[in-house]
């Protein structure tokens, strides 16, 4: 317990009070104005929107993909569950040079999301892509196909079947899912950098503005900027920790 | 549910449209542009001084992040579903924290803990030890994002192998040290090799953290990652590319792995 604990805080937990520590330096009004600022308030909304929309559209993909791996035994499944992980194991700054080349001024499509927050938003679909699809796929695995099976036999269609039978089984899974790829999607950032071409007020997220206020010297308002996400995504690991707990109640 | 095959076949049209155009499509086509110059080409450019550095310095990430992070996973795990302390479930909570923190923001905190102007930085300045924008600091980074993973694939293990065929050795004599090495070790390998392969993956591959407190001295401080974005605002796309294409390739070898793996963890 002992160096588990030494390790945990050498590693993780005295640098993170030292981001803390360095935004409350001079002051809560110090911070809250940096915060508040037009750059840093710009960046945040465009951060939480696009996070917001990006999980939204994974949710329902995400959902859709985790129903076709359980449930739709086709040739090449195998191949597709593997790649689902592709996201989790490609470099990001790889995963935005990727990005960049298929769908950028230079690809082979004639548009290019370059510098665009659709672009912003691709790169961040990609990273987000794997977290509902691996938490709906084995609550749906789980289910038990004989409650459809009964459904459909008293006569629901197949979409009432899904939205009455399946869909409540799959609703925690899912918002479990989308608040993990919420706390990944507002903290992106190298497969962000290259694609988004950072210009303040249109395509800079929150990571890219941190990464630029260190660069600069502003390191107070990188560390103010940055205990805004640390907040967000310790509001959204309790969350995840309650549903969980709440799921669990609920499951017995 | 029982749908019919128009709308299994549509939803399965849908999944795999989304997942060609998000992910197979540009993996695929970064592959195709790399090798489009040839493969003397790629290998020009993977072997010039500064892309072995890079490797090189790459590799020393994944050689240091992963034994200690393997070490400290089995360790961490073992205090939260084997011991009675208080404070595990706070441990167990605190452990995902990496996983949430943008890795822009654990470079900052790192900058601000060992910087020049940092609580400890003087101290090691004083005594010949720069961190911040040389290798240390950038292991420490790796270390960080890269620290959860296997504590998270050895707890469910763990709990899911039970205290019995410890106990017995217990009962039998063995010391707690043998009893490690002999049960739980062996029942736990699945996991722990899972957990090596992502904490791999990440390590090397890490680039939020890694570039804020790099000094991106080119030929010094770069890491492949850094050295893929290096190459392509300096416009070597060949470079870039040829760089990408090889991490690329670690990660689908990596994947093929995960794969191998999941069905001998799911049966111990």
């Amino acid at each position: 317990m002992g160096i588990v604990t030494l390790y945990l805080s050498v590693i993780v937990l005295l640098p993170l009070a030292a981001v803390f520590a360095k935004a409350g330096q001079n002051g809560f009004d110090a911070a809250w104005n940096v915060i508040t600022s037009d750059e840093a308030l710009s960046t945040l909304e465009l951060t939480l929107v696009i996070s917001l929309v990006v999980t939204a559209v994974n949710a329902v993909f995400g959902t859709v993909i985790a129903w076709v791996l359980v449930r739709d035994p086709f040739r090449g499944r195998g191949i597709v569950n593997a790649i689902i992980d592709l996201p989790f194991a490609l470099p990001t700054i790889v995963a935005g040079l990727t990005l960049l080349t298929l769908y950028g001024a230079r690809g082979p499509f004639g548009f290019s999301v370059a510098y665009t927050r659709i672009g912003v938003a691709v790169a961040l679909l990609f990273v987000t892509l794997p977290f509902v699809v691996r938490t709906v796929q084995p609550v749906l695995m789980e289910l038990d196909p004989e409650a459809e099976e009964a459904a459909a036999s008293l006569g629901a269609g197949p979409l009432t079947t899904f939205t009455r039978v399946i869909l409540p089984n799959l609703v925690p899974a899912i918002l479990a899912g989308v608040a993990l790829a919420f706390a990944r999607a507002i903290g992106e950032f190298g497969s962000v950098v290259l694609i988004s071409g950072n210009l303040p007020f249109k395509t800079e997220v929150a990571s890219v503005y941190i990464f630029g206020q260190i660069e600069s010297g502003g390191v107070s308002g990188a560390a103010a900027v940055s205990v805004v996400l640390l907040l967000i995504a310790l509001i959204v690991l309790s969350a995840i920790n309650l549903l969980s707990r709440w799921s669990l109640r609920h499951a017995r | 549910m029982r749908v019919s095959r128009g709308a299994r076949i549509g939803l399965r049209t849908v999944a795999l449209g989304y997942l060609t155009l998000l992910l197979a499509l540009p993996v695929g086509f970064v592959f195709y542009k790399t090798f489009d110059k040839g493969l003397g080409a790629v290998w020009d450019a993977l072997t010039t001084p500064n892309a072995i550095q890079a490797l090189e310095l790459t590799l020393l990430m994944v050689a240091v992040a992963v034994p200690l992070n393997t070490a400290f996973g089995v360790l961490a795990a073992l205090v939260i579903v084997r011991g009675r302390t208080r404070g595990r479930a706070l441990l167990n909570a605190l452990i995902d924290l990496p996983f949430a923190i943008s890795p822009v923001v654990v470079g900052l905190a790192l900058y601000l803990l060992y910087g020049r102007q940092g609580w400890f930085g003087s101290w090691f300045l004083d005594h010949g030890i720069q961190i911040i924008f040389s290798t240390p600091g950038m292991i420490l980074a790796t270390v960080f994002v890269s620290l959860p993973f296997v504590v998270r694939e050895v707890i469910p293990v763990l709990r899911e192998i039970g205290t019995s065929q410890e106990e017995a050795a217990t009962t039998l004599g063995a010391s707690p040290w043998q009893t490690f090495w002999r049960i739980t070790l062996p029942a736990i390998r699945w996991g722990v090799l899972y957990g090596v392969v992502l904490t791999t993956a990440r390590a090397l591959g890490e680039f939020g953290a890694v570039s804020v407190v790099s000094g991106k001295i080119l030929g010094e401080t770069d890491t492949l990652p850094l050295y893929v974005e290096q190459r392509f605002q300096a416009f070597d796309l060949t470079g870039a590319y040829a760089a990408s294409a090889l991490l690329a390739a670690i990660a689908l070898a990596t994947l093929l792995l995960m794969t191998k793996l999941q069905p001998k963890e799911a049966r111990t």
